[in-house]
């Protein structure tokens, strides 16, 4: 088979590559198809282990989702030792957490990638965004523990304190409930180290997202005799507003499943639901993080591992929905997200 | 209407062809037969230098942008033309390293002066961009946006105000069922003439026409050259244009440029039959650019 | 416009003249002008609240790191790097040196695993699944296994790797990273390769060489940096998790023995630093915190630093 001939193939990107590809099938050697399986291989692995974990997760949680049926998702306290095996109290903190952390995380990373885009000169925009991916490598470890030692006994001495006594404080929802322990090590508190965990994931994806606005359009914009706020709502968001809104749902899907970051600081309370951000809770993965290793019981090991299916599947969902909103916004501007 | 009704293709296509290009009707209002220093000026430029960081791209610009004229910007590429009328609209502002010196003078007002209020600076010149821009929403709302901007208008006024802007832009008839499409759902040289209706919508006094017919198609082209013609009884346009023939069918009076210089600038027809420069008439005739 | 305007005009709301009768051959109706003094206003209020919230989020991003490497470089000596996890609450000595082995042994299986695999899925992706069905699902999936839980890894892996056996073992840790690993190496390797351009492929084959030598000899060599950078950012990255290490290498304060055995890589708990770090930073006694904040910064130094070397020895190779 000849390359040569079809000239007009091998003009686009995917036909020259189909007709390397062509043209390489013809030859009689062993490399090739080995090279081939072991790529093919390797590349159905990543599929293969994605379907293993599935599968794992939902074999090794039977025992406790036949036995326990609906009970894991319809009550309300997780106490293994009085039998109790509700994932509610979980659930929500859970969502609570991932919701004070993405009202706080979504506003800060547009404003950032804002500042970047537009406010200031290029090449410290490009600094402190190369700082802003650095920081996005940060394990969550350590926002553990600057999460312990620094927020939490700043929140209970400081800022919880003024927020009780102040008119904000009656607000139901921020009103101390019956578990409350100070504020430090609460729903609250834990959404806050979230957010700043999710924070430069989002503000990355942002900075793309605004920088793919052709220059053109803004220019436009402004040829109009408009102020930068203008050009940036009017028009710079209206372009960007499914790429922000996929790198919102990106954050979302990390701070659902983030353990490390929360686990020392959420408070640890099974049993209760949070009557107020201020209360201290649990999430899901907290949940698993602390009590894996001590559950010995065979129902309990079960009982933990569905609520490993469930995270799977809550945080799969939203991460499906990212990855197809991302496709859209790749289609519409041709570029990478 | 006055100058050439291009009705069909195929004489459009005839007169792309030929150097120079036939002189039209009327020509009292091609610059031959007037007072130049008699006409009211819209924009006088004087001594405009600018610089890209430490590098200078426009030397000593001298000229005169007549009232309800269209003076055309012809040259080679990179000589300036685009840079030149940038300044008219401090467009450039936005770009930290570049800066113009000089004056450039609009009723009486420095433009470049920094008392100067940019916003209403650029209400009242408009530009269209080489690269049709539809923002990204309807087209109502394209050609709204100016007049919601700069304007307290009833809904009414506002879709009156609209509708005249397209009909002023020789789009209504094409866009009157489309007005809740998004404005990149039309054609090129659609999208062209939008944007065109979007600038014109705001009441401007000056339209600046950054090669706007570049990227769109010959037919597309003609009737954009049409509109331009319409358009100078209510406008002062400013054309930028690398197509000799473009320049020489609208245009009034034509400035060339060359390497950040105004080389000649006069009537069009003048420029076009009997240039004073020697380069002038090297780049009319093809021997360069 | 303001500026030396003639008193003459009439000025309407706003201060802009009302209407514009400049050309002839128009009739300007009379226009209220939005108050552009109030526009300019709402512009720059939003710009100082855009400063004043971006650099506060900068601000505590640095915080971040300022408060580790304040509090852990007084933890810092040479006993830190030499001596292991103390155990006796009164001692002042110990140090986290098995930790930052028994780290470095796990992380390393699982790169010897999850980077060649992921090499290779991210060759499949690039080079021969272009358009198919197959690899585009394959390379959906992989975006979304990027995104899995760390920490139900680590419950995959026990239910693999601990369950079966009853016991920890370093090896289970080394194959919950090489899971995370494995999608991100596959995605960035097919990110580096399609940047490599097409006339490099069809030069080598033009050659006559066969398609496995174009591609690992002449590909991945123009790639070389992008794909050393990913690799080593994919490691460092898995280097830093500690979820999944919680109930597969747990932790240990002992130095590890060997393969096997119950202090062996493949029979018992190995100790690493981040689930040592977790521990110590859990428990009461203040030396023991100093040490964790002293592994905190060696992880964050690591890193941080591993991450900025990469990008600027292979600048080429990744999109900053």
């Amino acid at each position: 088979m000849s390359t040569v001939q079809n000239t007009e193939y091998l003009a686009s990107p995917r036909g020259s590559r189909d007709a390397a590809e062509a043209a390489s099938r013809g030859r009689l050697r062993l490399g090739d198809p080995i090279f081939r399986v072991v790529a093919t291989a390797c590349g159905l692995a990543v599929a293969a282990a994605m379907f293993g974990l599935t599968a794992v997760l939902i074999y090794n949680s039977w025992p406790a989702i036949a036995g326990l049926k609906t009970e894991v998702l319809t009550t309300v306290a997780w106490s293994p030792s009085s039998g109790q095996y509700g994932a509610l109290a979980a659930l929500a903190g859970t969502a609570l957490s991932t919701v004070v952390a993405m009202v706080i995380a979504v506003p800060l990373a547009l404003v950032i990638a804002l500042l970047l885009v537009e406010l200031v000169h290029p090449s410290i925009g490009r600094i402190i965004g190369m700082a802003v991916e650095m920081l996005a490598a940060i394990p969550s470890i350590i926002f553990g523990m600057v999460g312990l030692f620094v927020v939490v006994p700043f929140m209970q001495e400081t800022i919880v304190p003024w927020l009780v006594e102040s008119p904000l404080g009656s607000v139901p929802g921020i009103k101390p409930g019956p578990t409350f322990q100070g504020g430090g090590l609460s729903i609250f508190t834990a959404g806050i180290v979230l957010a700043f965990m999710v924070l430069p994931y989002i503000t990355a994806v942002a900075r793309d997202v605004l920088r793919m606005v052709p220059q053109v359009t803004k220019e436009a914009g402004y040829g109009m005799g408009s102020t930068t706020w203008e050009v940036l709502h009017k028009i710079s968001l209206r372009y960007a507003n499914s790429g922000i809104v996929g790198a919102v749902f990106i954050g979302l899907g990390r701070a659902l499943g983030e353990t490390m970051a929360v686990a020392f600081i959420v408070g640890s309370v099974y049993t209760d639901l949070p009557r107020s951000l201020l209360d201290p809770g649990t999430t899901i993965a907290s949940l698993i993080a602390n009590t894996f290793n001590e559950a010995t019981d065979q129902i309990q090991i079960a009982a933990l591992i569905e609520l490993g299916l469930i995270l799977f599947l809550i945080s799969m969902v939203f991460q499906v929905i990212a990855q197809l909103w991302l496709r859209r916004v790749q289609r519409k501007t041709g570029g990478r997200a | 209407m006055v100058g050439t009704t291009v009705t069909d293709e195929t004489q459009m296509q005839s007169q792309a062809t030929v150097v120079p290009p036939r002189l039209e009707v009327a020509e009292a209002r091609r610059g031959v037969d007037e007072d130049f220093d008699a006409l009211p000026s819209q924009i006088s430029v004087r001594h405009l230098d600018f610089f890209y960081g430490k590098s200078q791209a426009l030397f000593d610009n001298d000229i005169e942008i007549k009232r309800n004229r269209v003076t055309a910007v012809i040259g080679p590429s990179g000589c300036g033309k685009s840079t030149h009328i940038r300044t008219y609209n401090r467009i450039f502002n936005l770009y930290r390293d570049q800066r113009a010196t000089g004056e450039i003078l609009m009723d009486g007002m420095d433009l470049l002066s920094p008392q100067t209020d940019l916003l209403d600076l650029r209400r009242r010149i408009g530009m269209i961009f080489q690269k049709p821009s539809p923002f990204p929403m309807t087209v109502f709302d394209n050609v709204a946006y100016g007049l919601r901007q700069h304007y307290r208008l009833s809904r009414s006024e506002l879709s009156d105000r609209v509708e005249e802007a397209l009909k002023r832009s020789a789009i209504w008839d094409e866009v009157k069922h489309k007005l809740n499409e998004p404005g990149n759902a039309l054609s090129g040289g659609q999208q062209q003439r939008l944007c065109i209706a979007r600038a014109v919508a705001a009441e401007p006094e000056v339209l600046l026409m950054d090669e706007p017919c570049s990227a769109i198609d010959p037919v597309g082209t003609a009737k954009i050259e049409e509109l331009i013609l319409e358009l100078k009884s209510n406008y002062t346009i400013v054309l930028v244009t690398h197509n000799m023939q473009q320049a020489a069918r609208v245009s009034d009076y034509t400035a060339f440029f060359f390497q950040g210089r105004i080389v000649e600038f006069g009537p069009t027809t003048q420029i076009f039959s009997n240039p004073a420069q020697k380069q002038t008439e090297e780049y009319i005739t093809g021997r360069f650019g | 416009m303001n500026g030396r305007r003639s008193q003459a005009t009439e000025r309407g709301a706003g201060g802009a003249p009302l209407g514009t009768v400049a050309q002839s051959g128009r009739k300007a109706p009379a226009l209220r002008h939005r108050s552009v003094a109030r526009r300019k206003a709402v512009d720059l209020i939003v710009k100082v609240l855009a400063w004043i919230g971006a650099w506060f989020g900068i601000a505590v991003m640095a915080f971040v790191v300022w408060e580790v490497v304040v509090r852990g470089i007084s933890a810092i000596s040479w006993s830190f790097f030499t001596q292991s996890t103390p155990q006796d609450v009164t001692s002042t000595s110990g140090g986290l040196a098995n930790a930052i082995v028994g780290t470095l042994v796990i992380t390393l299986v699982a790169a010897a695993i999850g980077i060649p695999t992921g090499f290779f899925g991210g060759i499949y992706l690039a080079e021969f699944g272009r358009n198919g069905r197959v690899a585009t699902a394959v390379r959906m999936i992989a975006n979304v296994v990027m995104g899995v839980p760390s920490i139900i890894v680590g419950v995959f892996a026990f239910a693999i790797m601990v369950k079966p056996v009853s016991h920890y073992s370093g090896f289970a840790g080394s194959i919950a990273l090489a899971f995370i690993m494995l999608p991100v190496m596959a995605r960035t390797t097919e990110d580096i390769l399609n940047l490599v351009p097409n006339e490099l492929r069809e030069s080598g084959l033009a050659m006559g060489a066969p398609r496995w030598k174009v591609t690992l000899g002449v590909v991945c060599k123009a790639a070389r940096g992008g794909l050393i950078t990913g690799a080593t950012l994919a490691i460092v990255r898995v280097a830093g998790e500690t979820a999944p290490l919680l109930f597969t290498a747990l932790s240990s304060p002992y130095w590890m023995s060997g393969l096997f055995g119950s202090g062996g890589f493949f029979g018992g708990p190995v100790a690493n630093l981040t689930k040592t770090i977790y521990d110590l930073a859990g428990t009461p006694y203040p030396a023991w915190q100093s040490l964790a904040w002293g592994g905190a910064l060696v992880i964050i130094v690591a890193v941080l630093g591993m991450n900025l070397l990469v990008r600027l020895l292979f600048q080429r190779g990744k999109e900053w």
